[in-house]
């Protein structure tokens, strides 16, 4: 019971933890945009956006200020009608390929996606290799 | 007697018992070399080496004027820097952007999610190095210079191209460096 009247005094004192900037953020970074198609498509480019400050989150995840600016950003820029690719392009041209989490094939990436290609051909081949040997073992 | 071509086929062999040490000797190396490096985990803009955007933005400081690009053209490199009363590192660079002042270096600052009455409160506590501070609500010149966080610190061209960018607080032996390259963005 004494601990309770304590705790329920601290509660009186706690001031809650205010947020790092007093000023409201921007339009879009907690407000949907009207028109639930645009919203749609602003959401689905959001998810693949890495915030820039909570490096493990996306910015339609992620609650650090930036993110709210990051967001605001994309959805006035889908409320225009630019296309998410674009949005994509331009951020990666300030942030660097790390501030999307979808891969972009470029010089540096195109073995990642041949890789698979390459190994299943390769795959294929030593499979021929081996079907006509035992083919050829049948027959004798 | 053993035809040759079975020895090297053994000899092959007993090569390969050792493969999976030799792997794993190696991932392990590379585990460890991860693991000892210091993670960083700044986001270093690829804007660098690009021209300002276009912007225009509101006084955020009763005594000094917004920030527009314009500023930037004036033929004589520059600091852009990127702070914030209650960004904790900010205050801790002021000493240095003091010494980058009296040096005859010219400061612009980029205010983030700030309130006048804040921002006041902190130059008065910090000192106010800088010729004009844009207030900058909504991050827009944030993110069009693809900057992350805040202290960030950017040495500009005379004619408004980003030359270098500083991330986190300037400490004391960033100052030469930073007058180095500003000198050198003069030519």
């Amino acid at each position: 019971m004494k601990y309770a009247i304590v705790l329920a005094l601290a509660l009186l004192c706690a001031t809650p933890v205010v947020a790092q900037e007093n000023v409201p953020p921007a339009p879009y970074a907690y407000r949907q945009l009207d028109d639930p198609v645009a919203e749609a498509r602003a959401k689905a480019l959001m998810v693949t956006l890495r915030c820039v400050m909570c490096q493990s989150q996306s910015i339609a995840d992620s609650d650090a200020s930036i993110a709210g600016d990051m967001r605001s950003e994309v959805r006035v820029r889908i409320a225009r009608g630019e296309d998410p690719e674009h949005i994509r392009q331009w951020l990666i041209a300030r942030y660097g390929d790390y501030v999307t989490y979808s891969p972009q094939v470029k010089p540096l990436t195109w073995p990642l996606f041949a890789a698979p290609v390459v190994i299943l051909a390769l795959a294929a081949l030593l499979l021929r290799g081996r079907f006509r040997n035992a083919g050829d073992r049948d027959q004798t | 007697m053993t035809s040759p071509a079975r020895t090297d086929s053994a000899s092959t062999r007993r090569l390969a018992i050792w493969l999976p040490l030799v792997l794993f000797g190696g991932l392990f190396a590379l585990f460890i070399h991860g693991l000892m490096r210091p993670a960083s985990n700044n986001v270093v803009s690829a804007f660098v080496g690009n021209p300002l955007p276009q912007f225009a933005l509101p006084p955020a400081a009763a005594d000094r004027p917004g920030l527009a690009t314009s500023a930037f053209h004036q033929g004589k490199p520059k600091l852009l820097n990127i702070f914030a009363s209650w960004c904790v590192p900010c205050a801790a660079e002021a000493p240095q952007l003091a010494a980058l002042s009296q040096a005859g270096v010219e400061i612009d600052g980029v205010a983030i999610h700030d309130r006048r009455d804040d921002l006041t409160r902190f130059l008065a506590n910090n000192g106010n190095p800088y010729t004009a501070i844009g207030r900058d609500d909504e991050r827009v010149v944030q993110i069009a210079i693809g900057s992350s966080g805040v202290p960030e610190t950017y040495v500009i061209d005379g004619r408004g191209v980003i030359r270098y960018q500083h991330i986190g607080e300037i400490r004391a032996d960033d100052v030469p460096k930073l007058i180095a390259l500003l000198k050198e963005a003069q030519s």
